[in-house]
């Protein structure tokens, strides 16, 4: 089933797949953070809204666009399997559009129109950010049972979908810790406690529903010895869920200390949690039907797209972190233009 | 009825005829954007500032909405035209991975220090991410156009097994189309977004607005789509010639011309008929179509009639044409009048300011209009030659197509109506806002 990964037609496609998780991973703790933030702005006084949207402000664009990455090398990497997984998607992809355009607009026409439309900008966008989260859970979870089209198939999918935005309201809510102070960042302290709690819940059926729709993906974590290598990746991600909660307990007492932790510990959740479902499905890039290999685009093109790659990503990498660099801190009040 | 062809035809339709009216106007005003900071570096004459802080402000508006429908457009190509990547996806593939690359991070990542970072940066890097910002947007024109080109005029490719390889890159880059596409569609972003300034200020100044800044931009705007009217003009002429060697029934079409031969006349109105493959109603000079794509009085050009089963739906390209050329002289004639009076007044009168206000979104109705063009005179094909549109489409049940497109088209209809509504709210607000407090505390910043 895997090819000789000496030759180009066996290692390019796998360059990709790994090109195309991190996209993906990126875009989900990216993206997920400035989601999270719209999932929670409904709890928020306006005076915190604007502070809220202010500290996503600078980055929410180029967050999103690690999404048009990853389904952009998803479409030139593996053209034989875009269509099949964004036909079998169509529903939850169309619902995810409409929320991520609604949010997208929110953004702005917020702070544009007359005063007394605004609320129904600040709905707008968070139920677009709602709608979003949930559609992508979905999408995860039809992706995970192969698009199986039973009724247990669409339930677990569902389960996925309302985990999501339990999942970006703690990134949502760690990074308010440490862009916000004062009451904002108490409260965000108290939104991080619920949604660790449904995050973990969900994590957990997750993991456990996952194996029971594949055989092989039960073969790959319960045989031996794949149990005990694997086993640090669970461990890990219980421990990291008790730094989290022990640090928010800290944190609401004493705002200053380690501010930095709950985000950081969510992030990392969220690549471990990545890596377990990675692990399950390689090499297949739709469940049990098509490996990456089948689905790869000719070497030709590959060679093309990696070349550019290896050149701008670096780059890309550079100035994100200098645009970080410039909005570092606690979030300036309405810093508008 | 429910044919998920058609539907999804209709749906990509609707969602690029959305998208390309918010690029067209980001495209062209990041450089007017970077035009205002570089005079205000230069002059430190707050008027620029000014002008720099009002549009930005309907730059970031713009600038969202071309993301988020942008990324509505990368997800159909998968769910609405599964055929297309399959067939073509060696091709489209690494065009659309360098737009993202190259364009799309740039723009999206320095779009915030632009926006937001005026008093964390020095003057001179809040210029620099103006300029990124302003590339950006141009580099990722030229990326999706020179897609769309290779589709209209495909070449430097081989076809193994149903899929087409490159054979030659540098062929397929500069096709044939690509360069008149290009300068006809940049050109065509700089006046539309001429039309939206002129527009606005005319709209600020009938309100009794006093601002120098508006007067400023009021003047340059009716200058550059004076300047570019013309220019745009002969592109266009240059890129029907060109349509004319390479897609001669998509001409055919624009021209409404059935019958090959010599001497063929200029179809002013008719209303083509698709049955009886004949116009009614037409009204025609003789001669001269032969005389302006042949150059020669009795020149050969080629009839529909010339390529059957190949015919593409001809009112539409007809009458899409006429709009594009219809609203092209109307641009040219008012700009021309608005620098006519300028020149002798300094200033222009009430009625030209109302007609301005009128042609606020001009633009956008002849860009539409020649992307309709364009893209239906390609039909039946996808990719000239290669693919057919049934081909790629989608096997999606009907219904669950409809009411994508029914939820697409309520949402664009509510934004469309919505930005334009907030386009003039902020122009009203322009005048009404103290502007004198933001400006000395960012002017302080700048001088730093």
């Amino acid at each position: 089933m895997i090819p000789d990964l000496g030759q180009a037609s066996g290692w390019l496609p796998l360059f990709f797949l790994v090109a195309m998780g991190i996209a993906v991973l990126s875009y989900v703790v990216l993206d997920g953070y400035d989601l999270g933030v719209g999932i929670l702005l409904n709890r928020a006084t306006d005076e915190e809204k604007d502070m809220m949207i202010s500290s996503i402000g600078p980055f929410w664009d180029a967050n999103e666009t690690w999404l048009v990455l990853g389904v952009g090398l998803l479409l030139v990497a593996f053209p034989q399997a875009h269509g099949i997984i964004l036909t079998e998607l169509y529903i939850p992809v169309a619902i995810m559009l409409a929320g991520l355009i609604l949010r997208g607009v929110s953004f702005d026409f917020r702070v544009k129109v007359q005063s007394h439309q605004k609320p129904l900008w600040n709905f707008l966008f968070y139920l677009g950010s709602v709608i979003a989260s949930i559609a992508q859970g979905v999408m995860i979870g039809r992706h995970i049972v192969g698009f199986d089209s039973g009724l247990l198939g669409w339930l677990f999918a569902l389960l996925v979908g309302a985990c999501v935005p339990a999942g970006y309201a703690l990134l949502g809510s760690t990074w308010l810790i440490m862009k916000s102070e004062g009451a904002l960042q108490l409260k965000a302290v108290h939104w991080a406690k619920v949604s660790l709690g449904f995050t973990a819940l969900g994590i957990g059926l997750i993991s456990i529903a996952t194996p029971f729709f594949s055989p092989e993906i039960m073969a790959k974590w319960f045989a031996l010895p794949n149990i005990i290598y694997l086993a640090p990746i669970p461990l890990t991600t219980l421990i990291l869920f008790i730094i989290i909660e022990r640090t928010l307990t800290t944190l609401s007492s004493n705002p200053q200390q380690k501010m930095w932790v709950p985000f950081v510990a969510s992030v990392a959740i969220y690549w471990l949690s990545f890596f377990g479902i990675a692990y399950s499905l390689f090499p297949y890039i739709i469940v049990d039907q098509m490996t990456i290999w089948q689905a790869a685009a000719s070497t030709e093109s590959l060679w093309l797209i990696f070349w550019g790659a290896a050149v701008v990503l670096p780059a890309i990498l550079l100035y994100t972190f200098y645009s970080y660099r410039i909005f570092w801190g606690k979030t300036v009040p309405m810093s508008y233009y | 009825m429910l044919d998920p062809m058609v539907l999804s035809r209709i749906q990509f339709g609707a969602n690029i005829t959305f998208h390309i009216l918010f690029p067209t106007i980001s495209i062209a005003l990041g450089w007017f954007l970077l035009f205002f900071k570089i005079q205000f570096n230069r002059t430190h004459d707050s008027s620029w500032n000014q002008a720099y802080q009002f549009w930005v402000k309907i730059f970031a508006l713009t600038f969202a909405l071309g993301v988020v429908s942008g990324i509505t457009m990368s997800f159909q190509f998968g769910t609405n035209w599964p055929g297309y990547m399959k067939t073509i996806g060696n091709i489209a593939g690494p065009l659309l991975a360098y737009e993202v690359l190259t364009a799309f991070f740039l723009e999206a990542t320095f779009l915030g220090v632009m926006l937001f970072g005026s008093k964390r940066v020095s003057a001179r890097v809040h210029t620099i991410a103006t300029f990124l910002v302003a590339f950006g947007t141009t580099l990722s024109a030229f990326w999706i156009i020179v897609l769309n080109s290779w589709m209209q005029t495909p070449q430097g490719f081989e076809m193994i097994d149903g899929q087409a390889h490159a054979t030659n890159w540098l062929a397929i880059v500069f096709n044939p189309s690509m360069p008149y596409r290009l300068a006809h569609m940049l050109t065509a972003a700089f006046i539309t977004v001429a039309f939206l300034l002129a527009g606005i200020s005319a709209y600020r100044q009938l309100r009794g607005s006093k601002s120098a800044a508006n007067k400023a931009v009021l003047k340059i705007a009716i200058t550059t789509a004076a300047i570019l009217m013309p220019i745009q003009i002969i592109l266009g002429d240059a890129h029907g010639l060109n349509t004319l060697q390479h897609q001669p029934a998509k001409l055919a079409a624009m021209e409404g011309i059935w019958e090959s031969g010599s001497g063929i006349p200029a179809v002013i109105f008719a209303i083509p008929d698709q049955k009886t493959q004949s116009n009614l109603y037409e009204i025609s000079i003789p001669k001269l179509a032969s005389f302006y794509l042949t150059h020669h009085w009795n020149g050969e050009v080629q009839g529909l009639k010339d390529f059957p089963n190949k015919i593409p739906p001809v009112a539409p390209v007809f009458f899409a044409f006429r709009i594009m050329v219809g609203m092209g002289l109307l641009m040219l004639l008012v700009s021309w009048m608005a620098r006519w009076q300028i020149y002798k007044s300094q200033d222009i009168k009430p009625w030209m300011a109302k007609i301005l206000v009128g042609m606020t979104f001009s633009g956008w109705i002849a860009v539409v209009a020649g992307w309709y063009v364009t893209e239906i005179g390609r039909q039946p094909y996808i990719v000239t030659g290669v693919l057919t549109t049934t081909d790629a489409a989608t096997t999606i049940a009907g219904g669950i197509v409809l009411s994508s497109l029914l939820m697409y088209l309520f949402l664009y209809i509510a934004l469309i109506i919505s930005y334009i509504g907030v386009v003039f709210y902020l122009a009203r607000e322009g005048d009404k806002a103290p502007v004198s407090n933001t400006i000395t505390s960012t002017s302080k910043s700048y001088a730093q």
